[in-house]
């Protein structure tokens, strides 16, 4: 970090440009760069008169066949000049602190355009893969508020990845054995169980806050693939849990595209939702929010104020530890319905940088996560539109873009002061 | 259990400045890296933490036994005795397996040689303060560079085997080095990118294997053509045992890694940046530069663990999980041997003797080597936090210093 700040003073000082102004001196760059990219080469390059259909309605929707058609060489031609009005506005107008804004924008629209120029002369689901960008956010949207919760309060949890696999496991196999609300219960007691373990080794024991971590994940991904491999493939009837039903909401649901993006979903979709909202409201309004925060900011100063330093990061971290519990059973119920080995796959991590991209808030990693999600979901649509990409490079997708992310594309990120410092009580 | 010699250090003023979280660091790195103990005293919490591991092992045995779960309910004493016979079953099997014959104590050797070269890679992160998880996609990068070097150069075979290496460290370095390069420039925490390097690797190592630089000609597999003659690393004990020339690669890499963190320059800025990155600043070194160049040593000795199971492990057709889990267990490795090499290097024969024990395990008592990766997440635990060793052993308190390593996000 040292070496950053130093770094930056001295380009302060020649270029007389505030670390924001030279950011958005970059992003400014890297859009004009995109639009002329979108211009040339997937605008000026596609065949004239070839149209891409973007399908809006699903098959079990009320209103069906509503499609969207687009000329896809006049329509990309003019995606690529809005992009590089995006950047030439950065550039001229650097002062203002639109940069995140101007570059989601930027690859939102980029996003367009490449999926009109992979869809020309075909058809192309669109509303199929902005529902499938809400699903493939939430387990990522949960772990960043997992992590949220827990950092807040000054702990760093790594462990995500491996409180989702843990209570993923518990759920598939409790769900399989006692029912749906036991493969509740237990996902997220195992998950609170977990964080418990996380809270107590580096809080008790004060062992370091990333190896707690790393040791929950190996434990988590070691135990399940263990019982996976002696009680699962012996007895299969514990693998095959009831796939928790969508639950459509009246009226709401009929709503072409926004129906079946946001109100057709199983209701942990919903709960994540309403998670996001009670967190930004306990956080920022409530007594208990104050206290969490100060305890991540100056845990010495909420101590004198008469704070009960470690009970408040007990608490957190192990309702943070449910959090990620009911992003398992989603994952175990609703999203796959049984267990697989390694099932989670690094989305815990992928949370993690959500949540870093979020700027530690709950409304930063819903936003975060459904960018996560819509890569994810083009990744997977245009893997089925077989355009060329190996399908492995597309896979490679949303971990490069969380490199970029936690590498400060987003700017600077401010984590709470006393994130991963161990408290002493004096 | 003695006083710890660690609390009246005469030569390190620091000590005596109270509880300053720069020499907290210290402690704790000395700690993590065994400066401070005698030899024995380093043995006894890694001795029992081991011990612990394969108790708990035991346990998990015992509780998963479905066989044995299935007559509890008519006769308990039967089924307790199934279970503690499984475990028997299970343990003698794990040491015939790794020590019962001279093919048995060959694959340890061989099952030790990526874990002690892995391991080294990681404790030369952890000395210098960083925590590489990345050494799985280090080794596939490095494994795949020496493949290609294997499969597309002609040469007689020392020069062969010594270019396919060369090219699994500068690959493996590389690899590293970006890590390195992020964490120096931007301050990206190493663990993230490093995670996420490792998914992007494994990604490109099973796109590279179905082109046709890397498949046999005519084939559809998704694996390298069979290597030649000439690269393979020749068996040390004739054919039929599959320990290697790689064995004497990862024990001079352990002599190599101590000249370069105690005897060299370099390994004395590297280990002063564990201890205090901003003290390295004031002394005038170049911590960009620094965490750059050691991600890239410690991604050349990774790529060089990736090398040794691609040009050391027959039939020499190279498949999309030759890295295994090797890249976890040699952060518990490097943690049980206290980043020291020496101590990396007895770690690794105990690891190698545990996985190929725990592969005859699994073929001979039906535990899934799975079991492996709970003891090592468990040796980590009782590594990491020694007091919990001590209090379930009823020790005398000794040092009870925070096993902090890492800092923040921003560190």
């Amino acid at each position: 970090m040292t070496a950053v700040i130093d770094r930056e003073e001295t380009l302060e000082h020649k270029n007389r440009l505030t670390p924001e102004e030279r950011r958005s001196v970059g992003v400014g760059v890297a859009l004009i760069a995109m639009g002329l990219f979108v211009f040339f080469f997937l605008g000026l390059a596609v065949q004239a008169g070839e149209q891409s259909t973007f399908n809006l309605s699903l098959q079990t929707d009320r209103f069906q066949d509503l499609s969207w058609v687009v000329d896809a060489r006049s329509f990309n031609i003019a995606i690529g000049l809005i992009i590089l009005g995006l950047g030439v506005w950065r550039l001229t107008r650097r002062a203002l602190d639109w940069t995140n804004i101007a570059l989601a924008l930027g690859f939102a629209l980029f996003s367009f355009a490449f999926l009109a120029w992979a869809a020309a002369g075909s058809q192309f689901s669109l509303v199929g893969m902005l529902r499938s960008t809400v699903i493939l956010a939430v387990v990522v949207v949960i772990g960043a508020l997992t992590g949220l919760m827990c950092e807040r309060v000054g702990v760093i949890n790594i462990g995500i990845e491996g409180q989702l696999l843990a209570s993923a496991f518990a759920g598939v196999v409790l769900s399989s054995a006692f029912g749906t609300w036991a493969g509740l219960a237990g996902a997220l007691t195992v998950g609170g169980l977990l964080g418990w373990l996380l809270a107590w080794l580096t809080i008790k024991f004060r062992v370091d806050q990333i190896i707690a971590g790393v040791v929950i994940n190996f434990l988590a991904l070691g135990l399940t693939s263990l019982m996976s491999a002696r009680i699962l493939a012996d007895v299969q009837s514990l693998n095959a849990p009831e796939r928790i039903p969508a639950w459509r909401i009246p009226l709401l649901s009929d709503i072409p595209v926004i129906g079946p993006m946001f109100f057709d979903h199983t209701f942990f979709v919903y709960g994540m939702f309403v998670l996001v909202v009670v967190i930004h409201f306990g956080l920022f309004y409530t007594r208990w929010g104050l206290r969490s925060r100060s305890v991540g900011e100056h845990p010495k100063a909420a101590d004198t104020a008469g704070i009960n330093v470690y009970w408040v990061r007990y608490r957190n971290v192990i309702l943070g530890g449910m959090i990620a519990g009911f992003g398992g059973a989603f994952l175990g119920l609703a999203q796959v319905a049984r267990f697989e080995e390694d099932m989670t796959g690094g989305i815990g991590f992928i949370g993690l940088a959500a949540m870093i991209f979020g700027k530690w808030l709950p409304f930063g990693a819903l936003g975060a996560g459904l960018v996560f999600g819509f890569a994810r979901s083009v990744q997977q649509k245009v893997a089925i539109l077989n355009i060329g990409i190996p399908s492995e490079f597309l896979l490679m997708v949303p971990y490069i873009v969380t490199i970029i992310v936690v590498a400060g594309v987003v700017g600077r990120t401010r984590p709470p002061a006393a994130d991963g410092q161990p408290y002493i009580k004096q | 259990m003695a006083e710890p010699p660690s609390e009246s250090h005469p030569e390190d003023p620091n000590r005596k400045q109270g509880e300053e979280s720069s020499t907290e660091t210290q402690r704790t790195l000395r700690r993590m890296t065994g400066v401070d103990e005698s030899w024995w005293r380093g043995l006894v919490v890694p001795g029992l933490s081991v011990l612990l591991a394969l108790i708990v092992g035991g346990i998990i045995i015992m509780v998963t036994d479905v066989d044995a779960w299935r007559v509890m309910g008519e006769n308990p004493v039967a089924a307790i005795g199934e279970m503690l016979n499984d475990v028997w079953v299970a343990y003698r099997a794990l040491f015939m397996g790794a020590f019962g014959s001279v093919r048995a104590i060959s694959e340890t050797l061989f099952t030790a040689t990526p874990l002690v070269l892995a391991g080294l890679a990681v404790a030369v992160g952890f000395q210098t303060g960083l925590f590489n998880i990345g050494a799985r996609g280090q080794m596939f990068m490095g494994g795949l560079a020496a493949v290609w070097v294997g499969l597309h150069v002609d040469l007689p075979a020392i020069l062969h085997i010594t270019l396919a290496i060369l090219a699994a460290i500068v690959a493996g370095g590389i690899w590293g080095g970006i890590t390195g390069l992020l964490k120096a420039r931007t301050g990206a925490h190493e663990v993230i990118t490093t995670i996420m390097l490792n998914f992007v690797a494994a990604f490109f190592v099973l796109w590279a294997l179905k082109t046709p630089a890397f498949q046999a000609e005519g084939s559809n597999l998704p694996q390298s053509a069979p290597l030649p003659e000439t690269v393979r690393l020749p068996p040390i004990f004739g054919e039929q045992y599959r320990v290697n020339i790689g064995l004497v690669i990862a024990v001079a890499a352990v002599f190599f890694v101590y000249w370069l963190m105690y005897r060299s320059t370099l390994g004395f800025e590297f280990r002063a940046t564990g201890f205090s990155p901003s003290a390295s600043v004031y002394a005038g070194m170049s911590v960009s530069f620094l965490l750059t160049a050691v991600m890239f040593i410690s991604g050349g000795l990774a790529g060089v663990a990736g090398a040794t199971m691609t040009q050391g492990l027959p039939p020499y057709t190279v498949t999309s999980n030759f890295a295994g889990t090797i890249g976890f267990d040699a952060i518990a490795l490097a943690l049980l041997g206290r980043s020291h090499p020496f101590g990396v290097a007895w770690a690794g024969l105990l690891f190698g003797a545990l996985i190929a024990g725990g592969r005859s395990m699994q073929a001979v008592a039906g535990v899934s080597v799975d079991l492996v990766i709970v003891m090592q997440a468990l040796i980590i635990v009782f590594i990491a936090a020694p007091e919990l060793v001590r209090a379930i052993f009823r020790l005398k308190k000794a040092d009870t210093e925070p096993t902090q390593l890492t800092k923040g996000w921003g560190a």
